[in-house]
């Protein structure tokens, strides 16, 4: 089973005439290690498709299963308890917090989930090296490029046994050689074992990734075949 | 970019055989651009017949020679790398065409036709990706090669991207007369032929 799974999922909002629906019979798998992208333009259903599978909103329809639990029969309790340990979230703005370090920031979920605060530290400053920015650990967001505020956020995002990172347009506005930056860390995730998907409208982005899902009015309406080899873009006869 | 010049600008460094002129020309383009030995040769011919290099005149297997640039040659290289490339007038885009046909046909989905060509624009992007994620490190002209194709193809989504959001639009609104473009507008982006 995949480590994340959405099955016949839809959201509607509002009843009678005025109902709309957001998403519509959304089926999506995400295995550990794997790197999913989703495509579409504004109002197509993206952020909204993150949000059920972080467990933030409920489904009208369908079932989320994370880690092998459905999430639709957790209790409240047992629901944040999966937000705090299993999934991270980077969203476009990094919502760090100002008055704390990076390291700081990155440890923070650990504490909150009654992690002793050098253990916490000590996580923290793993997953910042190993996303290549410890030497910046002891700094405070606004000390910060925007790139590095959003690997501090991805490190936050796959701290401790974190297993599912959504990401919600991680470049924002991030020049590209950052938003590459961004995608080579949250791939770096998934190489150590992170299922990870990023909606995005923006092509270059989600070429990173392994899948890119097509979403059109809350309609999963297409999706890339597995990628192929690459052998065929340097093959004789592009001269001119 | 033009064999031609590359050529040129490979011996402005120094005089070199045409089997290292190959070489070099396919390191410096990320081997994203590999050439046959016979397009060596021949625009090496033609260099020499306008005057741009010279060999020494051993008279013996083309393989042997040595290529010198002139200063012919370095003043047509100078010219070359600050004459803008023509980029004023639109190519006549084939997917353009395609979407503009399938528009009208009958029984033809366009939104479908779109996501069809976005699709494969996206896989061919995630290959592109993929090699700069594995190679491009150890080598910066194969990055800025890969580069510039990922913003062309990028380019092509966005395209594809408004013109879904466009017809979407213009299905939800009444229908008006269309206005036609202009008729040398029309030419130039190669409809009315």
């Amino acid at each position: 089973m995949s480590f994340l799974e959405l099955r016949n999922v839809s959201k509607a909002y509002g009843t009678g005439s005025a109902e709309v629906h957001a998403l519509a019979n959304i089926d999506l798998s995400v295995d550990r290690g794997a790197l999913v992208a989703v495509m579409g333009p504004s109002g197509s259903g993206k952020s909204t498709l993150l949000t059920i599978a972080g467990t933030l909103e409920e489904p009208t329809d369908g079932e989320v299963t994370i880690g092998g639990s459905a999430v639709g029969t957790m209790s409240r309790n047992e629901k944040a308890r999966l937000r705090r340990r299993t999934i991270g979230y980077v969203f476009q703005d990094f919502n760090l917090l100002p008055g704390l370090t990076a390291a700081e920031n990155v440890s923070l979920p650990l504490e909150l989930d009654g992690m002793r605060t050098r253990r916490a530290h000590a996580a923290g400053m793993a997953a910042l090296e190993e996303l290549g920015i410890g030497d910046r650990a002891t700094h405070y967001p606004d000390e910060l490029s925007g790139g590095e505020r959003q690997r501090v956020a991805i490190a936050r995002a796959v701290v401790g046994e974190r297993h599912l990172l959504l990401a919600d347009e991680p470049s924002g506005a991030l020049d590209s050689a950052n938003g590459e930056a961004v995608m080579r860390t949250i791939l770096a995730a998934c190489h150590r074992g992170v299922a990870a998907v990023v909606v995005t409208h923006d092509a270059q982005l989600a070429s990173w990734a392994d899948r890119v899902v097509f979403l059109r009015d809350g309609h999963v309406v297409d999706q890339t075949m597995p990628p192929q080899s690459t052998e065929s873009l340097l093959t004789p006869g592009q001269s001119q | 970019m033009s064999v031609r010049h590359a050529l040129l600008a490979l011996l402005s460094e120094e005089p070199k055989y045409g089997l290292k002129l190959r070489q070099e020309f396919e390191a410096q383009t990320g081997e994203v651009w590999p050439l046959n030995v016979g397009q060596v040769y021949t625009t090496l011919q033609r260099l020499e017949r306008d005057g741009l290099i010279e060999s020494d005149d051993a008279g013996e297997d083309e393989r042997q020679k040595t290529f010198r640039i002139t200063s012919g040659g370095e003043a047509e290289l100078a010219n070359w790398l600050r004459t803008p490339p023509d980029l004023s007038l639109p190519p006549r885009d084939e997917l353009v065409i395609k979407i503009l046909v399938a528009l009208h046909l009958p029984g033809v989905n366009v939104h479908d036709v779109i996501q069809l060509h976005r699709r494969y624009v996206v896989e061919l992007m995630q290959q592109w990706t993929r090699l700069k994620e594995e190679e491009a490190d150890s080598d910066l002209g194969f990055a800025l090669a890969v580069d510039a194709e990922l913003f062309r193809l990028d380019s092509v989504v966005r395209w594809l991207d408004t013109a879904d959001g466009r017809l979407k639009r213009a299905s939800a609104e009444p229908p008006t007369e269309t206005s036609s473009p202009r008729p040398r507008l029309r030419r130039r982006v190669g409809i009315n032929r």
